[in-house]
């Protein structure tokens, strides 16, 4: 076949089945120390060391929460941090059947002679550095490619460049034994219609799957996080079972059968917006040959950050919070999301425009 | 979205659902005049418009049959023809709820600095053509695109010119209300195996895919049309279940669920080889989104040819073997034809001729 089928095939499509789990999904909490540093002075914690590890302790030992997930992505420094009674969490994760990922890109850079759009970067050594994560658990991975909706863009050397960089990407890591998670993210900012972001997506899509094929990936060994097809930020906003359909539909004509998962990304949806989105896709009734679940950063995090507020005698109550965050999100994985967790912060935008990680 | 969607829109994804309805298929009776020559001449009947439409008449009119179809593709000349009794052959199929489909491309010419590769021509004029043979009732259309395996084939040149050609095809068969049948045909000629075959087929339905996403093509309005993914015709034979394996495979990884049917070409597989290697596609334990069904000329006109010998006497004859074939690549839509049973004379023949040209 085209596909590379190294040492680690079996693993590689085990894994990806696993984390497409119906019910599950996963939590993205490998925000950069630069990206954390915002999230923390937003609730007037300070950017050290151990303020990021209390962070993440307060998400990964959230009473039953993990039930709901099947992998958490992680930032290198993590990685490698443990809890306050020495226990690596990596091994928290893995004992309760979450698998840890890791991000592995270095962030985007400007192409030249282009009205800002960019690549992303880090795929010397990659391999190297995919070898030594997997030896500390990493079962799978995430490179975030960055593209946006404008007059003249994306540009068709954009889209080569983002398609061909994750497929690099993809390749590499399973030669090293992680689940590529392949993420072309379109940007919301803008005015334009959900026609137009539908037509974008499709044309990314298509792009990078193209890509994946030449240069001989797994398909059945990856997932994809793809934005929703939503209308621009600063156009009326639409009917989640419009969003469903637009984005059901965009998949169905790009992405291939093989493909275990498709994990959306939560761009600037508030933590409400993201699940009643995702669960009316998989109310939709159509064939979908793939599972419809949630990568989210933001929207599974954002309202536990300001219950907590740094303050240890907040932990439980944040863990309740993020508790029913995960809740509903795996609910709505099963199209069976009844609104209970509206209200409050959970419906606020955390929409920033031109946000960078 | 990024497809093109116009007046015909609605209409092109009913007809290309209901061609791939399971329990039915496409008969490929659209071979040219020359091609159907030679036919005629292996059972020593002259090649002349009468005896063309006799043959046509013989499988368009068998009792039963019908049913088990969706389409029948037509050469040119038969899509305005009648039968002895004056009625026009599109007329028949319409009642029979059988779509008639036209093959408009014009054949393959060589590229230059290859190996022998083609690409196939027949672009100038298509709109209006495709127009005209709506008008005729005309609801699908056919274009074959032809690759082959060797050491350095197929190249890049021939799969992107064979893969823009079907989508500059595709895209202009739709703007005149016509669902246009991708066919992509890998020549089973070679000495290779079957991984080799995987490796090119999913290559080439990747560039395929592509190129019909760049022209803006509705694929929920295409078909595929297909080689099954099998060892070369000078390698080893593999068993059913293995050919079922590797070609659902390619297409998991390369075809996206808008597209509603695949429907197999027969290559030079026997009548019995194409329905089994079908069936076991069918029973075939793995995610398929879109049907599988057929879309057979030798395969399903082989024993059927045999019997008729152009001869009148016969026609009852042959129009057993034709229904016979048809209700088992129906059965084999569904993973349920149970395999030989009487098998008509020639039904176990293999059909292939090294380097076929249509």
């Amino acid at each position: 076949m085209s596909a590379f089928v190294g040492k680690y095939a079996d693993e590689l499509i085990k894994n990806a089945k696993y984390i497409a789990t119906p019910g599950k999904g996963i939590l993205a909490a490998d925000e950069s120390t630069g990206t954390i540093g915002k999230r923390l002075s937003s609730i007037n914690v300070e950017n050290v060391e151990s303020n990021r590890q209390a962070l993440r302790e307060l998400l990964f030992t959230s009473p039953d929460a993990l039930t709901y997930l099947s992998g958490v992505i992680l930032f290198e420094e993590t990685l490698y941090q443990k809890t306050a009674d020495g226990r690596p969490f990596v091994d928290v994760l893995l004992e309760a059947n979450v698998l840890p990922g890791i991000k592995v890109d270095k962030g985007v850079v400007d192409l030249s002679g282009t009205n800002g759009e960019t690549t992303t970067q880090g795929l010397d050594g990659l391999g190297a550095r995919c070898a030594a994560y997997y030896k500390v658990g990493a079962r799978f991975a995430k490179w975030r490619a960055v593209l946006k909706i404008g007059p003249t863009e994306p540009s068709e050397l954009s889209i080569q460049q983002n398609a061909q960089g994750l497929a690099r990407y993809a390749i590499i890591c399973q030669e090293n034994g992680l689940v590529p998670i392949v993420e072309p993210e379109i940007l919301t900012d803008g005015s334009h219609d959900i026609k137009k972001c539908a037509y974008a997506t499709e044309m990314v899509l298509a792009a990078v799957y193209k890509a994946l094929n030449e240069q001989h990936v797994l398909l059945e060994g990856t997932l994809l996080k793809p934005n929703m097809v939503t209308p621009g930020s600063d156009s009326p906003k639409v009917t989640p079972e419009e969003i469903a359909e637009y984005t059901v539909t965009a998949l169905r004509r790009t992405v291939p059968a093989a493909v275990p998962g498709v994990v959306f990304l939560s761009g600037g949806q508030s933590e409400e917006e993201a699940t009643v989105n995702l669960n009316a896709m998989n109310k939709l009734e159509v064939l979908k040959p793939w599972t419809l679940s949630f990568s989210f950063g933001r929207a599974l995090q954002s309202s536990t950050l300001k219950t907590w507020g740094g303050e240890k005698e907040n932990v439980a109550a944040a863990q309740a919070g993020f508790l029913a965050r995960c809740k509903a999100n795996s609910e709505a994985t099963l199209g069976k999301y009844g609104g209970d967790g509206a209200g409050g912060l959970a419906s606020e935008s955390l929409y920033v425009e031109g946000y960078k990680y | 979205m990024s497809c093109y969607k116009g007046k015909y829109a609605d209409e092109l994804i009913a007809n290309a659902t209901y061609i791939g309805t399971p329990g039915k298929g496409i008969l490929a009776a659209d071979e040219s005049t020359g091609t159907i020559g030679k036919r005629l001449s292996s059972i020593n009947v002259e090649n002349t418009e009468s005896n063309r439409r006799a043959l046509r008449e013989l499988l368009f009119c068998t009792p039963g049959a019908m049913q088990y179809l969706s389409g029948v593709i037509l050469f040119e000349e038969t899509l305005y023809q009648k039968t002895a009794a004056g009625k026009l052959f599109v007329d028949v199929m319409k009642e029979a709820k059988v779509l008639p489909g036209i093959k408009v491309d014009k054949g393959t010419v060589e590229l230059p600095g290859t190996n022998g590769e083609t690409t196939t021509q027949g672009l100038d004029g298509l709109g209006a053509r495709c127009a005209q043979y709506y008008s005729a009732g005309a609801r699908f259309a056919k274009w074959r695109a032809v690759l082959k395996i060797g050491p350095n084939e197929p190249s890049q040149l021939a799969i992107n010119e064979n893969a823009y050609g079907l989508a500059r095809y595709a895209m202009i068969c739709q703007e005149n209300g016509l669902v246009p049948i991708v066919e992509p045909e890998i020549l089973v000629d070679g000495p290779h195996d079957i991984n080799k075959c995987a490796d090119v087929t999913e290559r080439v339905l990747a560039a395929c895919y592509k190129a019909l996403n760049d022209h803006h093509v509705l694929l929920e309005g295409t078909l595929l049309k297909p080689n099954m993914v099998t060892p070369g015709s000078d390698s080893k034979k593999v068993a059913p279940e293995v050919v079922a394996e590797y070609t659902v495979r390619a297409l998991q990884r390369t075809m996206p669920s808008a597209v509603p049917a695949v429907v197999f070409l027969s290559g030079g597989q026997s009548e019995e080889e194409a329905t089994v290697n079908l069936n076991a596609m069918n029973q075939y334990k793995g995610k398929k989104p879109w049907s599988l069904s057929f879309s057979f000329g030798r395969a399903l006109q082989q024993s059927t040819l045999k019997a008729w010998a152009g001869k009148d006497e016969n026609v009852k004859k042959a129009q057993e073997a034709f229904l016979a074939r048809c209700k088992a690549n129906s059965e084999a839509t569904l993973g349920k034809y149970q395999g030989g049973g009487s098998l008509s004379e020639g039904a176990s023949e293999s059909l292939h001729v090294k380097d076929y040209k249509y």
